[in-house]
């Protein structure tokens, strides 16, 4: 008796482990964004707030088309605090599929653009760093720029990259 | 002297249309006409912004005085405020400051300007309940860096999320509208605010373009890069006869990427845009985008697809909001 409690156990916990150890933040629906004290030096500062293609214009207006027309299917935004002073918002848009992800990615790339290797594909500048991955296209972007500026935001681009 | 040929192509294009709104400009000296040609001024501080990025309060509030006093002929800003508020119908009367905050934080109207044509507002005999900083919500009032502030003894601030939206469609060409209580029913005049950006549709957002946040569904006129979205609902009664002056924020922009912000696509003119003629001001704005966007080897805004089709729009015989022919523009730049 006490032999089969051992392997069901031991089979629930192999189950428990295969869900949420393994794939648990990378399901469908996870939440990407990194709480308070999860990376270093970073809160989150707001709420999340989530858009559908239909009311993405309170957001971010006529930017709003783009992201439509590459199939956009929800976006969530919210602020973020680093050490308390540098203020940023984390964007994050889900596509129909890598390929709205990517053709936005491309359209905002200019030539002082830094390849970062975050997610599928990555692009940093002084203030800010847009990476794709999957169906995801993430935009971090600072308000402020300080010696710190660049690493700070890598480091909390690697921690929604981990959650999507 | 204009003769009545010139009059009456004024009258078709526009320019007499706007006469009345024009009354702010240097008379001549019979005082009967103002000048003809729409007059935009344009004054800049390359030392606006400090060493640490931040703009010079002082230094702002100066380059204001010299933008109002180029544009009025008044050298005293409280003579000039006064004639503003008195030939904008304002006396005793609530004067709002239409914002842009939808850029959000980085890109928005500045407060330290909005503050500074508040306060000259209240020097020029103003109460200070009789000034009303607005935008479309608490949200963009807050991007500029403004406090919601619905005291009636103070400066208040505040969005048409609080104020709402008439219950009448009102219709103007194929353009639908729901106009925020705040324009139809609290001022009297407005002060228009707004920031100079990079538009992703309409190529470029600024004088006109900030009107769409007077209305509820400002959505619905985004085809076909704004166009004629812009120019019909300028053409509103209650937006021509409210929107009184435009004293347009070039202080920082984004020459690309617009209309959010792109910190990899900010610069700073250091200007302000001052004038009545929103179909003017919009024409000279473009101007000051492309000539950065060719500075960075960016494509012009019509070889990028989007060039602002809806000011010639403005201007045409259908709309007659105002000037786009550079010729015709008074440009002063000081």
């Amino acid at each position: 008796m006490k032999r089969w409690s051992l392997i069901f156990t031991a089979g629930l916990v192999a189950i428990v482990l295969a869900t949420f150890g393994f794939t648990g933040c990378k399901k469908k629906g996870a939440n990407p964004f990194p709480a308070s004290g999860t990376i270093a030096g970073w809160e989150k500062s707001s709420e999340t707030r989530t858009f559908t293609p239909k009311d993405l214009w309170q957001y971010i207006d006529g930017d709003s088309e783009q992201y439509i027309q590459a199939g956009v299917v929800s976006t969530s935004t919210s602020d973020y605090k680093y050490k308390g002073q540098l203020e940023a918002v984390v964007d994050v848009y889900t596509m129909g599929g890598p390929d709205g992800a990517q053709t936005i990615l491309e359209r905002g790339q200019t030539k002082d653009a830094k390849t970062i290797s975050v997610g599928d594909e990555g692009l940093q500048y002084a203030q800010s760093v847009t990476f794709r991955k999957g169906n995801s296209l993430v935009r971090i972007v600072a308000y402020q720029s300080n010696a710190e500026t660049a690493q700070a935001l890598l480091d909390l681009a690697r921690g929604v990259e981990r959650n999507l | 002297m204009t003769s009545r040929r010139e009059f009456m192509k004024e009258a078709v294009t526009g320019a007499v249309v706007l006469g009345a709104a024009s009354s702010l400009t240097v008379t001549h000296a019979a005082g009967a006409k103002s000048e003809s040609k729409s007059k935009v001024v344009i004054a800049r501080d390359p030392a606006l912004h400090g060493a640490d990025g931040n703009l010079d309060s002082a230094r702002v509030t100066a380059l204001l005085d010299r933008a109002i006093a180029t544009y009025t002929g008044h050298t005293r800003p409280v003579d000039a405020w006064k004639r503003i508020v008195a030939e904008g119908g304002a006396k005793d009367k609530v004067i709002g400051l239409k914002t842009n905050g939808l850029g959000g934080k980085g890109i928005s109207t500045h407060a330290v300007l909005v503050f500074a044509i508040a306060r000259r507002l209240q020097e020029a005999g103003v109460k200070p309940g009789n000034i009303l900083i607005w935008d479309r919500n608490a949200r963009d009032l807050q991007a500029c860096g403004l406090t919601i502030n619905t005291d009636p003894n103070q400066v208040r601030c505040y969005g048409s999320d609080v104020a709402g939206f008439e219950d009448a469609v009102e219709t103007w060409g194929s353009s639908h509208a729901r106009f925020s209580k705040i324009l139809t029913r609290e001022c009297a005049m407005v002060i228009n605010v707004p920031i100079l950006k990079d538009h992703s549709m309409a190529g470029v957002t600024f004088a006109m373009k900030n009107m769409y946040g007077v209305v509820e569904r400002p959505q619905d006129l985004h085809a076909s890069g704004c166009n004629p979205g812009v120019a019909d609902l300028n053409a509103f009664p209650v937006i021509r006869q409210k929107i009184r002056l435009t004293i347009g924020d070039a202080m920082t922009s984004v020459y690309d990427g617009g209309p959010g912000f792109r910190p990899e696509h900010l610069w700073q003119p250091n200007a302000l845009i001052v004038g009545e003629d929103r179909v003017a001001i919009d024409q000279i704005a473009w101007g000051i985008l492309e000539k950065k966007r060719a500075e960075v080897g960016l494509k012009t805004l019509e070889a990028a697809g989007r060039p602002p089709r809806y000011i010639a729009t403005a201007a045409g015989s259908s709309h007659g909001l105002g000037v786009n022919d550079v010729q015709r523009i008074k440009l002063i730049e000081v």
